[in-house]
């Protein structure tokens, strides 16, 4: 059953946990607890998936070529814009 | 991140004596993330052009006494972070902070969505509903925080770039991303649990 002082001391750590920037000592108090919690372990296992899923959401951001446009303009930098090259 | 490291190779000198092409190539490397970074903010696009075009109008300005004490990349994100935050305070009359201090009430917030959805395929996942639906995750928390997770796991800052492009403490930056995370995860597991709930029925 869940050690409900435990988990609460896992939940205030899971954001450091799942980064990697725990000690090793906490991070097998922290893995130990996880193998008897199961609730922890989904809370982890969603976390981890949470940050996953923004992070390869967020791998090629863009600007509008019209709001790119405009900035070198207003920047007087129009004569340096690189337009994106076409495809084909 | 790595692609963020690869941006950082300027010539400051150039920069500095106002060469326009080392600008450019500046502005052209920036412009997407500061826009994302603004609209994401805002949640409105001329806004967010607005602070784009002032961010780089005022990284021009000031570039000849840009100290090197940070990153460019950094001084660059503070400069739009401020500028945003200048933004709301402006047209949405209301008050902003980044530095307020964070809701104790929501200190020992337990996760209430226990449920396993990291087996959902990735076309469930990744379907246009559901990017659209991280997209307004972030837009429901609160600006202390979004600021922190746009920041980190958006932009992929460190702590340490972090805490200087707001000004906080490293302790403090980590929290919010903390909550932020958390919230995130519970409103994901909302969602994705309703899918899975769906397709088992």
């Amino acid at each position: 059953m869940m050690d409900q002082h435990k988990c609460q001391y896992l939940l205030e750590s899971l954001s450091d946990y799942v980064d990697g920037n725990l000690g090793e000592e906490v991070c097998a108090e922290i893995e130990k607890h996880l193998v008897e919690c199961e609730d922890c372990r989904i809370v982890v296992d969603s976390l981890r998936k949470t940050i996953s899923l923004y992070h390869t959401t967020s791998e090629s951001p863009s600007v509008p070529a019209d709001v790119k446009e405009r900035l070198f303009r207003r920047l007087q930098l129009e004569d340096l814009i690189v337009k994106p090259k076409s495809e084909g | 991140m790595n692609e963020k490291n690869k941006k950082e190779d300027y010539s400051l000198e150039a920069l500095k004596a106002g060469d326009r092409n080392e600008f450019a190539r500046l502005v052209d490397n920036y412009s997407a993330v500061i826009y994302r970074l603004a609209v994401k903010m805002l949640e409105n696009p001329q806004d967010a052009e607005d602070v784009l075009q002032e961010t780089f109008i005022k990284a021009y300005k000031h570039l000849k006494n840009f100290d090197g004490r940070s990153s460019l990349s950094t001084w660059l994100y503070r400069i739009a972070t401020n500028e945003a935050l200048m933004m709301l305070r402006k047209r949405k009359y209301v008050s902003v902070s980044i530095d307020e201090p964070i809701d104790s009430s929501e200190d020992d917030q337990e996760p209430l969505q226990i449920i396993d959805w990291c087996c959902l395929p990735e076309s469930e996942l990744m379907s246009s509903e559901a990017l659209d639906y991280l997209d307004e995750a972030v837009d429901k928390l609160p600006y202390s925080l979004r600021v922190v997770f746009l920041l980190r796991d958006i932009d992929g800052l460190s702590t340490k770039e972090t805490s200087e492009v707001l000004t906080l403490s490293e302790s403090a930056v980590k929290t919010r991303l903390s909550r932020a995370r958390m919230h995130l995860r519970e409103l994901l597991s909302e969602y994705f649990g309703s899918k899975i709930a769906t397709s088992t029925n």
